[in-house]
């Protein structure tokens, strides 16, 4: 009778999705932190991605998902070299101390 | 599946094939700056040949499909195409001779350009939400790495970083968007989206939800209030002839992208979205009118003019008519020409080899450099829409659609932001020709800077000779675009 239907994988893709938005404008302390909730979405997304593709019976939703499986993985990579030289110039990865221009 | 039927995505390969060679090249000579200049030239012309191959191949009539449809050619997207490689090359010229002087001469810059082009080509092809999603991302990613390219630097290290987190931001809402609308539908393809929607008419809640986040992520992209909180910092921290790239190609790109998403698989759904696009150009307009003023930085005040401009071609956009659409690819030529002459000045702006930003270096530069001023203030006159210049053509086609499809409102507060914004592009003439002259910018700029800056001078100034040659093409792309 507790069958797990689309709506359940939705709704927890939208929590973490929900989390991973916060993650990103809430946090005051650490970039680290920012790159996982990016991190965060994207899984959230694919979550949502697979769940369509098997209540559709339709496979182009998982296709989606390993494309953004790869994309993410270098999207990572390219966040974290960017965040090493910032680090060499700043000595400090604190999301505070970002504002040598102010937006 | 053979070459000669792949010819509509020949110019794509070519320029894929180009980049990884001209890596080998830079990879296997000694390092330096003479292999960076080697690299560079070679890929201008890289991309002037890429340019020719995207005509030569372009399909005459309808719209051709490759790849399970998932990849168009048509007039619209080599029109795009077309531009956005002549605006690349443009960039890669204007940093052959900045990066020399500021040392940062290597040649993993034009071929990240190269790569970065090769993705605007392929979203600007996109008929499906992978590949939309795949070009986008290759064309992000090698901007993220471009913008931080001074890497000793602190302000340009904290521009890479900014872009990267806001951009992977947008990226993931476009996504989850994307999901949303592949759910609710059944399909990513295009071209099954316009029959979904050709059947029902309407949309269900999930698409909708669907059709906002995709509009969310992708005006991050363009830079449209109120998701353009990176625009001013990552174009004040990256090396200047980046900014120049990134105010010209990336941007047009994104908009046509905009335009075929919209106009393409949402077409029939304009009742839903056209609100939140007129909502998002009228706040556009107007920070870009307002927050430009208080500016000192010249590369600030120019990355709120392109906000400001972002807002009247979405104006075309918001009409959602043929005459619209044809306004914004007329306005987003004549704009990126405006753009890289602005920063074809900018860039010749250094003193005993010091690059120098601010606005108050510019007085008094109709009497140290004459020339330099008077296409300045063409640039200045033409972005503020005075005619018979070039801008002012832009902005009126845009308005007209505007008030063809009845939103007055729009219009009007269109040309209302235009006066204010016409009060900051005033103000540098002003700077340049009645304040008291500083020393003279250096002499030694390079020729290349002074050829593009007059060339883009002269278009501008003269385009009211012969506006039907670009509006006739735009309407042809419109055409196959919109169909019939």
């Amino acid at each position: 009778m507790w069958e797990i239907g689309l709506a359940h994988y939705l709704t927890v893709a939208a929590i973490l999705f929900t989390v991973g938005i916060f993650g990103i404008f809430l946090n005051r302390k650490n970039v680290i932190i920012i790159l996982m909730s990016v991190e965060l979405m994207l899984l959230a997304v694919n979550i949502n991605l697979v769940a369509f593709s098997w209540a559709l019976q339709d496979l182009v939703g998982q296709i989606f998902a390993m494309f953004v499986l790869t994309v993410a993985a270098a999207e990572a990579a390219i966040g974290l070299a960017i965040l090493v030289i910032y680090f060499r110039n700043r000595g400090s990865i604190e999301v505070e101390d970002i504002n040598v221009m102010k937006g | 599946m053979t070459l000669a039927s792949l010819s509509a995505a020949w110019p794509e390969m070519l320029l894929a094939l180009a980049a990884m060679a001209l890596l080998m090249v830079g990879v296997f000579r000694q390092d330096g700056p003479g292999t960076a200049r080697l690299v560079s030239w070679l890929a201008v012309a890289t991309l002037v040949v890429v340019g020719v191959l995207a005509i030569f191949v372009m399909p005459e009539e309808g719209r051709k499909l490759l790849f399970a449809n998932m990849f168009v050619a048509d007039v619209y997207t080599t029109f795009v195409k077309v531009l956005v490689l002549g605006a690349a090359a443009v960039g890669i010229i204007l940093s052959i001779g900045y990066n020399e002087r500021e040392q940062i001469a290597r040649f993993e810059y034009p071929v990240l350009i190269l790569v970065a082009t090769l993705g605007m080509m392929v979203m600007i092809s996109a008929n499906d939400l992978i590949s939309l999603y795949v070009g986008l991302e290759l064309q992000s990613l090698a901007l993220y790495v471009v913008a931080a390219f001074r890497r000793d630097s602190i302000k340009s290290s904290e521009a890479g970083l900014k872009y990267f987190v806001l951009g992977a931001l947008a990226s993931g809402m476009l996504l989850y968007g994307a999901s949303m609308v592949y759910g609710f539908t059944g399909s990513t393809n295009f071209s099954q989206l316009v029959t979904v929607f050709g059947q029902t008419g309407a949309a269900s809640v999930g698409v909708i939800v669907g059709i906002v986040f995709l509009i969310v992520g992708l005006a991050f992209k363009v830079s449209a209030v109120p998701f353009h909180m990176w625009t001013p910092d990552v174009y004040e921290g990256a090396p200047t002839p980046v900014t120049a790239f990134f105010a010209a190609a990336p941007k047009l790109a994104a908009m046509a992208l905009f335009v075929s998403v919209m106009v393409g698989p949402f077409g029939k759904l304009i009742g839903q979205w056209q609100q939140i696009i007129v909502l998002i150009s009228i706040l556009s307009m107007a920070l870009g009118a307002f927050a430009a003023i208080q500016q000192t930085n010249i590369k600030r005040l120019l990355a709120y003019s392109s906000i400001g401009h972002v807002g009247y071609a979405l104006i075309g956009l918001a009409a959602g008519t043929k005459d619209g659409i044809t306004g914004i690819l007329v306005y987003m030529a004549i704009y990126i020409v405006m753009t890289l002459g602005a920063f074809a000045v900018v860039l010749c702006m250094q003193r005993d080899g010091r690059m120098v930003e601010d606005i108050k270096d510019l007085s008094g530069l109709s009497r140290t450099r004459p020339g330099m001023a008077l296409m300045m203030a063409i640039f200045m006159f033409s972005m503020a829409g005075i005619p018979p210049l070039a801008g002012f053509f832009a902005k009126i086609y845009v308005f007209m659609a505007a008030v063809e499809a009845e939103l007055y409102t729009l219009a009007i507060l269109g040309v209302l932001t235009s006066v204010v914004g016409a009060f900051y592009y005033l103000r540098i003439v002003k700077v340049m020709y009645f304040d008291e002259a500083t020393e003279s910018f250096d002499a030694n700029t390079g020729r290349e800077l002074s050829v593009i800056h007059v060339a883009a001078g002269l278009f501008t100034l003269l385009f009211f000779l012969f506006p039907s040659a670009l509006t006739q093409l735009a309407d042809q792309a419109v055409q196959s675009l919109m169909g019939g």
